[in-house]
């Protein structure tokens, strides 16, 4: 019996190829390699785009001079000055259009028609009115990112279930505190899903309103390296592109573990 | 051993009928557009007397629950019911994102708020749960969540609308007890929306039965607590089935009737 069993180990421990029909880093692994590989024998010129290997040589030394983070926080800020624009007037008209009749009378046909007409086609008329500083590009991502927080809110105000507004009205809340108890909490997370539709808007929108005149910023620094032909920094400042989305919803979802710890789907964790 | 209790309880009631009653309604008339849901009612329920309603669907039974409740309008109509009231609806209707302390408190007003949630949900033998979440309670922890919210408001009525229909047969007989000895800690006039004759007969001294907008039958339910299935029991079922319309399925369910210790009975 040892016998068979020795024999039966020495025929498992041959080399057999790992399982990798899970392995989803393998491909963009893989993709990488080509692509340094390809820069290193002269396939993939520099001027049409540099290695990876020299884009992280890039970042870290962008990052180590500074040039980088202030860039970003020229970035950011303007990101989040848009945002907290489009935030306090999305909810404003989001609670006034949400919570009555001739609210929703009066505010929703102007932000459908709103809707109707593409954010960033607004840009020459704010370039005309604002001119080509600050103003036109937090305009620009105010106004983009409005309409995905108004309508979530709306809607949520609306789907909040009546037998529990009825339940707390027969329990003596009315006006401000049925508003705060009930109608909110039950609001919030479609208001959520509307959040999470800004904060992409935003980065997407920062990128085009960048490339107005920008003195400062990301899209400074891309429009830069265009004129040089420095790939290697147009690719890093597009890879912080992609971390600003991905950290944006990565702190809704933080948002939405804290403050709605109460749904089935995250009580059973 | 049995007829002093029922002439004191008779005598009783009797003397209760002196003081105001908690509910008064003078030819209370409800209609959605043409169509009349309560019909001319008239209905008046006494501090501390257990009312069941029985009707089929569309009777309006909850249409006058929710009259009662306030939920409705009643418009110039000559309604009268205690400020101090409290609805337990069918479905808990807890909100998921307060925890069940939170719940009971809601819309509570003064100190010791959390004192009194806490000691509501103790007498309904929930006071392990606590900062639990809605979600995770079962249908019967919810609807004694829902009770001691109606509780804790200390309601000279209590509006009960189908609360056990959704329950299983046993946390349903567990219910029953738990509404009754909480009925006999506080008196609340009660009234008891239900469908089901035998839990009408078990809980209420009194039972209406609403068709088509009218009370179309009253029974007095004199027997003693608990209530055993017995001939009485039976003779009371038999009348109650009879005036909603049911009279030959009575008679024959009666030989398939299974009997519990609490006197509730189940088809």
């Amino acid at each position: 019996m040892s016998l068979a069993a020795t024999h039966r180990n020495s025929s498992t421990a041959s080399w057999r190829w790992p399982d990798l029909s899970r392995a989803r880093w393998l491909s963009p692994i893989i993709l990488l390699l080509l692509w340094e590989l390809g820069s290193r024998f002269g396939l993939i010129p520099e001027r049409v785009l540099a290695a990876p290997s020299a884009v992280i040589k890039t970042a870290w030394e962008m990052t180590v001079s500074g040039e980088l983070p202030s860039n970003l926080l020229v970035s950011l800020g303007r990101a989040a000055a848009g945002l907290a624009a489009a935030l306090t007037v999305a909810v404003t008209l989001g609670l006034v259009s949400g919570l009555s009749r001739w609210g929703e009378t009066l505010v929703d046909p102007l932000m459908q028609i709103k809707r109707t007409i593409p954010s960033l086609a607004l840009t020459p008329l704010f370039i005309v009115w604002f001119g080509i500083g600050e103003a036109p590009k937090i305009t620009l991502i105010a106004v983009a990112a409005t309409f995905p927080l108004y309508l979530n809110l709306f809607a949520g105000i609306r789907g909040v279930d009546v037998r529990l507004v009825e339940a707390a009205r027969s329990f003596g809340l009315s006006g401000w505190s049925l508003i705060r108890e009930v109608i909110l909490p039950g609001a919030l997370p479609s208001f959520f899903v509307g959040l999470r539709y800004a904060l992409g808007v935003a980065v997407l929108v920062l990128v085009v309103a960048e490339q107005i005149n920008a003195q400062a910023g990301l899209g400074h620094l891309i429009n830069n390296a265009r004129d040089f032909m420095r790939t290697d920094i147009i690719v890093v400042c597009l890879l912080v592109y992609a971390l600003l989305g991905l950290d944006a919803d990565a702190l809704v979802r933080t948002l939405e573990r804290k403050t709605l710890a109460w749904r089935p789907s995250l009580v059973e964790q | 051993m049995v007829q002093p209790r029922l002439r004191t309880r008779v005598l009783k009631v009797a003397s209760d009928a002196v003081p105001a009653p908690t509910v008064r309604l003078n030819s209370f008339t409800r209609r959605f557009g043409d169509n009349v849901v309560i019909d001319g009612l008239d209905l008046s329920i006494a501090p501390g007397e257990f009312v069941a309603l029985l009707g089929a669907s569309g009777s309006g039974k909850t249409t006058l629950l929710r009259t009662l409740a306030g939920l409705d309008p009643v418009g110039e109509q000559d309604v009268t019911t205690p400020d101090a009231r409290a609805v337990v609806f069918q479905d808990a209707r807890l909100l998921p994102w307060k925890t069940i302390w939170r719940n009971v408190a809601l819309g509570l007003k003064g100190a010791d708020i959390r004192a009194r949630a806490e000691a509501a949900l103790k007498e309904v033998g929930l006071s392990h749960r606590l900062d639990a979440w809605p979600a995770t309670l079962s249908g019967g922890e919810a609807q004694r969540t829902a009770l001691a919210r109606a509780l804790v408001r200390e309601p000279a009525l209590l509006l009960l609308d189908e609360p056990f229909a959704a329950l299983d047969a046993l946390t349903r007989l567990k219910m029953h007890d738990l509404v009754l000895s909480l009925w006999r800690e506080h008196r609340p006039s009660v009234l008891l929306v239900t469908h089901d004759v035998d839990e009408a007969i078990a809980l209420a001294d009194r039972v209406l039965v609403l068709d088509k907008g009218r009370i179309a039958a009253e029974e007095r339910i004199a027997l003693e607590r608990p209530r055993l299935p017995d001939a009485r029991f039976h003779a009371i079922r038999r009348r109650l089935l009879g005036h909603l319309g049911v009279e030959t399925a009575a008679s024959q369910a009666e030989g398939a009737l299974i009997a519990f210790p609490t006197g509730e009975v189940v088809l």
